[in-house]
């Protein structure tokens, strides 16, 4: 059924059709939206057999989660940003007990300085934690990963992280199409777990592990992203089938079968991007864009093969990886067969800023043309980060980096009365 | 030879074991049909009072719930002694997440009961005193708060043991630790303000707060069995002396913990829905030297120059106690 709703709505009526028994749910933007949605629905009856539980902190949203999985129900959480990084230890946990939570991260900057809005930061530092890490590029993939997300999770027993942008997509008003649930009963079929704690049938889990078993403990949990990446592609084309729209996979291609310069990139952007390069390819420029929808696992080969022709490939971050560069490049670097040098990593949007297609559409060509620098910060404003080193090396107690520049971008708040 | 009556000295007492109770009187661990719910084999010290204690909970916790019970374990000595990998103890469905979210695993494994129609199944949720005082501390305080249907049971060896005994909150002033150790102007632990999680836990107005000692195990036994009976956010804290840590024989773990009563030191207390309920009284009240001289960590408080301040200060400690709970009889 067609809807003109908001991302978040579209998240938590995608969550709520795969009929989960417990969510727990703790406010942090730009998330909250989904798990408000959901309590409502709980609320209501109308979302029937779940339990909505208002917990104290993400860590503990995470920790019920685990209790509710290791217990056999399907158990679903959302968080974002600093929530992310507070229930860190129990995202580990819940992936080394092969448990399939779904979690919806709302990306978001990570502080401090503390800043809402969206970029990669929070999902992708947690790159190792064992979950499958799926992004969404719009809010009818968003609503559609969902679905996904559970049946690869409980297939695999794994947990799934469906990453979708803050704001741009969260709070986004779009078009989605709501699948009936008898569409979603028929592609997703009841949890059955692995493991469970059951009276009848007592185990121990989660007890401890020396060296004499824990290398193959976690080469399993490899071996299991790895199956992943061979079950990922048909469950898309299942989905199309009974759906009848594309969604999920590995990754998304457009317009690179003669590309020269691939543009790679993860999330909502991509849709700018796409924008760009057809512009682009009005001028007879040979581009095009490799959208990573999942990035755990890393699609290695498939990468691979969609780089192929490549010359040169550009990988938009919306993290950075201080100290080094690029995240996605330097996975993307794994994966491409030409000149390490070729791989350039372009740091865009942290903490929300505007990715703009006149920005992409002057890096591109610089690209084209040979001039990129093989790390670039978009629209970075070098005369401020200068005047900033400049302060420092004037004086010891310089001050709050941020706030001096705002003074120095003299925003309203900061100007004299 | 004159007539001599036989006496039979246990008539009217509750000793363990006491075949001469009627049937239903006596102790679950007396019955041979008891669940042995942390089996024998496992790597807990000679004379770990928290082995013991798990063991009489969770045996009468079976009882109570007609063996539909789940536990969740907090990181610690008693995850480890009881468990490695492929040996485990545990004859009940058991769970080990994390050190600090016990509570919140709990919750969950509650919320899936009573999703799926299984409310008869109870959950359990249990950790020493650093996975509870300290770093679990929130976790417990929002499943008191939500009043979730978990018996949390914290067996308070007063120090991070498993990790060779370093201070925890629920550490009693002037003790010796290894983060706390004895040298200085005031050797051992600080004075500070305590952390009394009983009472932080009735403060929660749940239905539920119990504490107890080892050295009473038929007491312990009856407030399983009770807590077991009432749905809701229950509370049991349960003292356990550690041989190793505290530095006693470990065929005195009974005697230290009844002297932790004995003197004040450690109230044994019921509350319901808030409020005190019962308490148990001290029987004969003792100084609290007669408790802390048998456990090395207090050692330096008995040297050649004794603290006799420091004595005085733990002592003023019991009588507050003492006064608050009225443990001794006017």
């Amino acid at each position: 059924m067609l809807k003109q709703i908001e991302g978040s709505r579209a998240v938590a009526e995608a969550v709520a059709l795969c009929r989960p028994e417990v969510i727990c749910a703790y406010p942090i933007s730009p998330q909250t939206h989904i798990v408000e949605g959901l309590g409502e629905m709980v609320k209501s009856r109308e979302l029937a057999r779940c339990e909505f539980i208002n917990v104290e902190s993400e860590f503990a949203a995470m920790s019920v989660a685990i209790g509710a999985s290791a217990a056999g129900a399907r158990a679903y959480t959302a968080t974002a940003s600093q929530g992310l990084l507070y229930m860190a230890e129990a995202v580990f946990n819940a992936s080394g007990l092969g448990l399939p939570i779904v979690m919806t991260v709302a990306n978001r900057a990570i502080g401090a300085p503390i800043n809402i809005w969206n970029d990669h930061t929070d999902a992708l530092s947690q790159r190792d934690c064992g979950w499958i890490q799926l992004f969404a590029e719009n809010n009818q993939e968003a609503l559609d990963l969902h679905i996904q997300a559970f049946r690869l999770g409980e297939e695999l027993s794994l947990p799934v992280m469906v990453c979708m942008d803050g704001f741009i997509l969260t709070h986004a008003y779009e078009r989605v199409d709501v699948p009936t649930q008898a569409q979603v009963d028929a592609y997703l079929p009841p949890f059955e777990p692995r493991q469970v704690l059951d009276p009848a049938e007592p185990v121990s889990i989660g007890a401890m592990v020396g060296p004499e078993a824990f290398m193959e403990v976690r080469y399993l949990a490899h071996a299991k992203q790895m199956r992943a990446l061979e079950l990922i592609p048909g469950w898309a084309d299942e989905f199309r089938a009974a759906f009848g729209r594309e969604s999920g996979g590995l990754l998304h291609r457009y317009r690179t079968e003669d590309a020269d310069t691939v543009v790679v990139a993860l999330g909502s952007v991509l849709g700018t991007l796409k924008d760009t390069v057809d512009e682009l390819r009005r001028d007879g420029v040979k581009i095009g864009v490799l959208g990573i929808t999942c990035f755990r696992p890393w699609p290695l080969a498939a990468v691979r093969s969609a780089l192929e022709r490549a010359e040169r490939v550009v990988v938009i971050e919306k993290s950075l990886a201080v100290g080094l560069g690029g995240i996605v490049s330097s996975n993307v670097g794994t994966s491409f067969g030409g000149s390490p040098g070729a791989v350039h990593a372009v740091i865009a949007g942290l903490g929300g800023r505007a990715i703009t297609r006149a920005s992409l559409s002057r890096m591109l060509a610089d690209a084209v043309h040979g001039r990129l620098e093989p790390l670039t910060f978009l629209d970075l404003d070098r005369a401020l980060v200068e005047r900033a080193l400049a302060r420092e090396r004037e004086q010891r107690r310089s001050g709050p980096i941020a706030e001096s520049i705002l003074r120095d971008l003299g925003v309203v708040a900061s100007r004299p009365v | 030879m004159a007539f001599q009556p036989v006496k039979f000295y246990q008539t009217g007492t509750f000793t363990v074991g006491n075949r001469l109770l009627a049937l239903e009187e006596r102790s679950v661990q007396a019955n041979m049909r008891r669940t042995n719910s942390l089996n024998s084999g496992h790597r807990a010290c000679q004379g770990c009072g928290e082995a013991l204690g798990a063991r009489y909970a969770i045996d009468a916790a079976m009882e109570a719930t007609g063996r539909r019970l789940i536990a969740a374990n907090a990181t610690g000595c008693l995850e480890v002694f009881s468990t490695p990998y492929p040996e485990t103890s545990w004859q009940i469905p058991w769970i080990h997440s994390l050190f600090g979210n016990t509570a919140a695993v709990a919750t969950g494994i509650a919320a899936a009961m009573r999703v799926k129609g299984k409310s008869d199944v109870r959950v359990i949720a249990q950790g020493g005193d650093g996975g509870t005082t300290d770093i679990g501390f929130g976790c417990l305080s929002g499943m008191f708060e939500r009043n979730d249907d978990v018996l949390y049971i914290c067996y308070d060896n007063e120090a991070y043991m498993n990790t060779g005994v370093q201070r925890s909150s629920a550490t009693p002033p002037a003790a010796r630790t290894a983060t706390t150790t004895a040298v200085g102007e005031e050797p051992g632990n600080v004075f500070g303000q305590g952390k009394n999680l009983p009472a932080i836990a009735i403060a929660h107005d749940i239905p539920y707060v119990a504490t107890a000692t080892v050295a009473e195990l038929r007491d312990l036994e009856a407030k399983v069995r009770r807590a077991m009976q009432i749905r809701g956010a229950r509370y049991l804290h349960l003292f356990v002396p550690c041989p190793l840590g505290w530095g006693h024989a470990s065929e005195d773990t009974i005697r230290i913990a009844r002297l932790a009563k004995e003197t004040g030191l450690f109230p044994v207390i019921e509350a319901v829905d808030g409020e005190v309920a019962a308490v148990s009284k001290i029987r004969r009240k003792l100084p609290v030297e007669e408790y802390l001289r048998p456990q090395k960590r207090f050692a330096h408080l008995f040297g050649s120059a004794p603290r006799s301040d420091v004595i005085a200060r733990i002592q003023a400690i019991a009588d507050r106690n003492i006064r608050r709970y009225g443990l001794v009889d006017a």
